[in-house]
């Protein structure tokens, strides 16, 4: 695949960053998730949380492998996954924050996969053949997910009183994280249409949709109020360094590992 | 497919001996995952191959044996190229590969792939019937099983839990 020939003028650091942005919240939310294998709360569970944790780092795989296409540096999905630093990481900080109870992890998962879906249903017609072909194959596995994720919202804050009160927790403590996902830089604006949908056009929808799936789980949205930022542009929070440690380490320490 | 040449014809046959790891009961060709195979005037191979799922842990052990297969068979030159375009789907498994699913335990893809909500949220009632008694006193346990293609269920007819063949 040559980029050049439908990059739509857009240009290619633009496109390998805003492919980075996709790989990377895949791959760190997919690490995330697997730490839930062995652990989680009933077997059901574990095993549905290590296939989504799957399809997230094959999706991962897919969107870097042509990171490093369109780079042209000679990197391929394991050089960029294994041997950036925190600082070179695009993901949005949501992701990287540690799984907290499951709960917690599920109200994090939903809050994503309601954005991905929106995201790749738009991505899946880019100008971009390549890249809207994995977004097309991405876009089938998000519905599962966040279909498996918002029935679990509803839930566990339609439950007990204890799951209530730590979903609502949840919710409180994460959406400040949110902002993110809809804000835009020159990169967005280089690929909005031909490539991308533009991150503020996807708001409203994934708005109605998760306050519907509050509102349903009994839950009370939050006011509206500080937003974080700084993921997209390499500022991230001190646990995205102790993620890439754990992620890191074989691929560091052993070079060309192969077993 | 490509169009059926003799020689694609030889390539189709050998790759139609390679089942897939995780549901034997389908060949890989039946599964839609080989896409088109070509043989250039000189002998070499190219087999392009889509992944059912992004995540697959099948995907590599496949490229191998198509690999192997072809090696075993006197091709020595073959090249694989991943497609995903247009992207994999559960409406390509024909009824006799359907069949097949059932007949080894799997509960097949019942539907097409129907628009739904942009984002679905609830699960349809949908009961899905047991391969084995063909009962639809059925209950969806988890929407994800032993493989990400595959959800499971519980027949409260013959109380053999079961799996199904997501439609994706």
């Amino acid at each position: 695949m040559r980029p050049t020939d439908e990059d739509a003028g857009v240009p290619r650091e633009a496109l390998f960053e805003y492919l980075l942005r996709l790989g990377d919240d895949r791959l760190v939310l997919g690490h995330r998730l697997s730490e839930w294998c062995g652990h989680g709360p009933v077997l059901e569970e574990d095993i549905a949380l290590s296939n989504v944790a799957l399809d997230l780092i094959g999706q991962a795989t897919h969107f870097l492998r042509l990171a490093g296409q369109v780079e042209g540096q000679g990197r391929d999905e394991d050089a960029l996954a294994y041997f950036r630093d925190a600082i070179d990481y695009r993901n949005v900080n949501l992701v990287e924050l540690p799984n907290g109870d499951y709960g917690r992890t599920i109200v994090r998962q939903f809050l994503f996969d309601a954005w991905s879906v929106l995201l790749l249903d738009g991505l899946q017609r880019a100008t971009h053949t390549e890249l809207a072909g994995i977004a097309a194959k991405a876009h089938k596995e998000a519905r599962y997910h966040v279909r498996h994720s918002g029935e679990w919202v509803i839930r566990l804050g339609d439950g007990t009183e204890e799951s209530h009160r730590r979903v609502q927790t949840a919710v409180d403590e994460l959406w400040p994280y949110t902002g993110e996902l809809f804000a835009a830089d020159q990169v967005d604006r280089l690929l909005a249409r031909v490539i991308a949908p533009e991150p503020a056009a996807l708001e409203p929808v994934w708005r109605e949709v998760v306050i519907d799936v509050l509102h349903r789980a009994t839950l009370t949205p939050p006011a509206e109020g500080y937003m974080h930022s700084g993921g997209r542009q390499g500022r991230h929070t001190e646990h995205l360094g102790h993620l890439l440690a754990e992620m890191q380490i074989l691929a560091r320490s052993h070079p060309g590992a192969k077993w | 497919m490509s169009p059926a040449g003799a020689g694609t014809d030889a390539l189709f046959g050998v790759l139609r001996g390679i089942p897939d790891p995780e549901v034997p009961a389908l060949d890989i060709v039946e599964l839609g995952i080989v896409r088109r195979v070509e043989l250039s005037p000189d002998g070499a191979v190219t087999v392009e191959v889509t992944p059912t799922y992004s995540g697959c842990p099948a995907m590599r052990m496949i490229e191998q044996e198509i690999v192997a297969a072809l090696h075993a068979n006197g091709y020595d030159r073959v090249e694989l190229r991943t497609v995903y375009s247009p992207a994999w789907t559960t409406d390509w498994l024909s009824d006799s590969a359907k069949a097949k699913l059932k007949a080894y335990g799997i509960a097949a893809p019942d539907h097409t792939v129907a628009e739904q909500a942009l984002v679905p949220l609830t699960s349809s009632v949908r009961r899905v019937a047991c391969p084995y008694c063909g009962s639809s006193n059925t209950e969806r346990k988890s929407e994800f099983g032993s493989t990400a293609c595959k959800a499971i269920h519980y027949c409260h007819h013959c109380q053999q839990p079961f799996e199904e063949f997501k439609a994706i």
